[in-house]
């Protein structure tokens, strides 16, 4: 494990209890965690949305979020009581003593300003040192996280670097103060494999090189395995258990932390395919002189998943809008049961715009907030199939028990839903156009696993029952191993691998795929260090 | 450690955020008894306003413009401001001021709101070549400084009611087709438009059901605001005197017709305010009308008191 030459407490919350003020009520929110942490231990928390993480995370902090307050217990940092002392005092250790690395790096940095002045601006508004130091210093640091350039890339603005270099600076930042604590909330979830691996190898070297304790956020399992000497599991606001990472991983005590640990258990047999009911060929399509699409051919056939593998920018969602007539191809055709569609959305007729269902990746704003379930589900079932009245209301109760909702949800508002049932919603929305294509543009990704599970398997169900066809847009491999019949890797807008899905996964592999194959963390604590090894 | 019991998986039972239902009048009853004192002077101010514009006949103790046989009467019981320069009765005029002072300024917004929330929301959308046209030519109008623009227009068409209306909601709907555009384009950009789009939806179907209820905060505190300019505008035009003409009562051309009163100050203190009289109402209805968007704009942004 870790060195633990210096096994002294640092951090100890006692009993926390968090409260946080909505719809005219108090809610709690934390009831009652205890949390230990000794200088340079690592410890992960993980739990499903809701499930209070990252209010306890800014807890350590002493630090609550507007609208919320401290009820119970006390945070103890280094010897003094966070949670007594008056703001102005507290201020005093953030930002220097105790640093934060938010989930999107895009948004914590101000784009006006060059990174290097943001990186080390607590360093030198705390006088640790002089603006000169600070500078070298952050340099060194950008070299131990391996940014290229290091003596320039501080120079820049934040668009102008990756969003895993901005994560890489961010955490430079947090960083440079030499912090006793870094609270990191989620730092790579919105990051492709591929960079998560740069980042997460860069994150865990800097922190055992300086000894700092840390607390790490995540939902995702095989990550924390990398990254914390304990783990502890949390859910609606309660601790469920706490272990040593291998203990954890090897023997999870709890029914709620098994559960957790087996998501990633639907595999569905892969089906060999018969007649082709979609077909993209020679496509290339440009955004203005930006070449997306190059000459991509793909078939998916009646009754079968198709899953579209590759990282951001490698053109999977461009596929989509072809697809869908959003943008029209310079060249090359998309036939839909042998016949040529129109390129473009407005030449479409009704029955070839019924018959293509989409369902996108962030339910929150593919539902109108002042709809009710009912508008949503309803309108597309109306709209295409023409009925209204008794018979409208009994088809959209008969969606929402296709999945797996009643009709006590017909009048509830996207926002009172959660992430799951948007999801679901949408899904139905998709289903009452009753379509034969549907296509599903990374629609597990901004959800938790237990919940991703419980999504492919409804889609896994309605394929079967509706014999629909899915185009399954994703970048994460568990998700195309547990839906998939065939598979169609992507990089930087070109095919670079397409056939059956236990083709792709079986050696011998494109270079490519074999980079993104290897990159995808595995529930192995040592899985880092030796792909590491490996690839050095 | 705390029990869970947690064993089979259930979309049903996901915690989604804990809402109680309530109808909107439960909705908007809760904001009301959070409502600032600011805010409540402000509903108390212009429910006056409106009850006083709506009953001014049954009010105002005198006919609109009835004439009586003494000009620039002193303050009396018969005549509680006095009467103005052909002898009306000041009093009786600034009841019938408000009636026709507000409601010309009310029929303006509501008509620049037309004009400019319709085309902005048609830029939005189709974007291309209707929306450079649109947005150019809304340039163009908005670089001719509004009260001039607005004087020479008056002056060619004539200065009637409807024509006043038409002048200046045009004018000013320049800029609410730029407010709506702008927070139009946010949410014309969301996936659910798309997937109205994708459904083959009518354009007014776009408008009207997917865009129009998510812009509708701030449009509505714009209306407060844009009330507030419009009717300045409105009665710095009488005051110039070519807004609403004579014998119609309106509070500024009241000003400009009383203004020479001022100067008897030192004879009669009371004489010598009445041409503030009209002027005060303008102020404070102005004053009572942002108190109210002020409050409405730190709702409807959400943000939290910190406490």
């Amino acid at each position: 494990m870790r060195n633990k030459k210096n096994n002294k407490v640092l951090l100890e919350m006692k009993d926390i209890k968090i409260e946080g003020f909505a719809d005219e009520k108090w809610h709690k929110i934390i009831k009652g965690i205890s949390l230990t942490l000794s200088r340079g231990q690592v410890m992960g928390l993980i739990g499903e949305s809701g499930a209070g993480k990252s209010t306890l995370g800014l807890a350590a902090m002493g630090f609550t979020r507007p609208g919320c307050k401290f009820t119970g217990g006390k945070v103890v940092f280094d010897g003094k009581n966070l949670t007594d002392m008056p703001e102005n005092q507290r201020r005093e250790y953030w930002g220097t003593r105790i640093t934060y690395i938010a989930q999107s790096a895009a948004a914590a940095f101000n784009p006006a300003h060059q990174l290097i002045h943001q990186v080390i601006e607590s360093t030198v508004r705390s006088k640790q040192k002089n603006k000169r130091d600070a500078q070298n210093d952050a340099v060194s640091l950008f070299e131990s996280l391996q940014l290229p350039n290091s003596s320039e890339i501080g120079n820049r603005f934040p668009h102008q670097v990756s969003g895993g270099q901005l994560q890489r600076v961010m955490t430079a930042m947090a960083m440079s103060p030499r912090p006793d604590l870094i609270v990191f909330d989620e730092p790579t979830t919105a990051l492709d494999v591929t960079t998560q691996v740069e980042v997460l190898a860069a994150m865990r070297e800097v922190v055992k090189t300086f000894n700092t304790a840390a607390i790490y956020i995540t939902h995702d399992l095989s990550v924390v395995a990398q990254m914390a000497d304990t783990i502890k599991v949390l859910r609606f606001g309660e601790e469920i258990e706490e272990a040593e990472t291998r203990k954890m991983l090897k023997s999870p005590k709890q029914e709620y932390t098994k559960t957790l640990w087996s998501v990633r258990s639907i595999q569905k047999p892969e089906i060999k395919s018969k007649n082709i009911i979609l077909e993209m060929s020679g496509i290339d399509a440009f955004y203005g002189n930006f070449h997306v699409l190059k000459n991509v051919n793909i078939k998916l056939s009646y009754g079968r998943t198709l899953a579209i593998v590759g990282e951001s920018g490698s053109g999977k969602s461009t596929m989509a809008r072809v697809i869908t007539g959003l943008l029209a191809p310079r060249n090359g055709s998309v036939k839909f049961k042998d016949k040529v569609l129109p390129a473009k959305l407005k030449n479409r007729t009704k029955d070839q715009l019924q018959k293509i269902q989409m369902i996108y990746q962030m339910a929150d704003v593919a539902m109108n907030p002042k709809q009710t379930v009912f508008d949503i589900i309803g309108r597309p079932a109306s709209f295409f199939t023409g009925i209204t009245g008794k018979k409208l209301e009994n088809r959209v109760i008969e969606l929402l028990n296709q999945i797996d909702l009643d009709e006590s949800f017909i009048d509830r508002y996207p926002s009172e839903l959660s992430g799951g049932q948007k999801q679901r919603v949408c899904i139905a929305r998709a289903l009452a156009a009753k379509p034969e294509v549907i296509i599903c543009d990374e629609v597990t990704s901004a959800l938790d696993q237990i919940v991703q599970e419980g999504i492919l398997k409804l889609l896994l169900r309605l394929q079967n029952d509706l014999n629909l066809s899915y185009i399954f847009i994703t970048h994460d491999i568990a998700t195309v191993k547990a839906i998939s019949d065939e598979v169609v890797v992507m990089n930087e807008g070109e095919v670079v691998e397409q056939g059956l899905k236990s083709k792709i996964f079986s050696p011998p592999h494109p270079d490519y795929t074999k980079l993104l194959l290897s990159s995808v963390p595995e529930m192995d604590p040592d899985w880092l260090t030796n792909l590491l090894k490996k690839r050095a | 450690m705390p029990k869970s019991n947690i064993t089979n998986y259930s979309a049903k039972i996901e915690s989604a955020l804990v809402y109680t239902r309530r109808s909107r009048f439960e909705r908007f009853w809760i904001e009301l008894r959070k409502a600032p004192l600011t805010a409540w002077i402000g509903m108390i101010t212009v429910s006056l306003y409106i009850f006083v514009a709506l009953f001014a006949p049954f009010i105002a103790p005198y006919g609109e413009a009835e004439v009586f046989p003494v000009p620039y009467d002193v303050w009396s019981d018969k005549h509680i401001f006095g009467t103005d320069q052909i002898g009306r009765d000041i009093y009786t005029r600034l009841i019938y001021g408000a009636r026709n002072t507000i409601g010309i300024a009310v029929a303006t917004t509501f008509l620049a709101f037309l004009i400019g929330g319709f085309l902005g929301l048609l830029a939005t959308i189709l974007r291309g070549w209707v929306d450079q046209i649109l947005s150019r030519l809304v340039d163009v109008l908005m670089a001719i400084p509004g009260l001039i623009f607005s004087l020479v227009l008056l002056s060619v068409f004539g200065s009637t009611i409807t024509s006043l209306i038409i002048i200046i909601g045009t004018l000013e709907s320049t800029r609410i087709f730029r407010l709506t555009r702008s927070v139009g384009l946010n949410v014309v950009v969301m996936e659910f438009v798309e997937a109205a789009q994708l459904r083959g939806e009518s354009l007014r179907w776009i408008i009207t059901k997917e865009i129009l209820p998510n812009i509708v905060p701030p449009l509505a505190a714009e209306f407060g605001l844009r009330f507030c300019f419009i009717f300045l505008l409105i009665s710095s035009l009488s005051f110039l005197g070519v807004g609403i003409q004579p014998p119609t009562a309106d509070w500024g051309s009241m000003v400009r017709e009383n203004a020479s009163l001022i100067q008897f100050a030192k004879f009669d203190i009371f004489v010598a305010i009445t041409p503030l009289l009209p002027a005060a109402s303008i102020a404070i209805l102005t004053v009572a009308v942002n108190f109210i968007v002020d409050w409405f704009l730190h709702t409807s942004s959400g943000l939290k008191d910190e406490k």
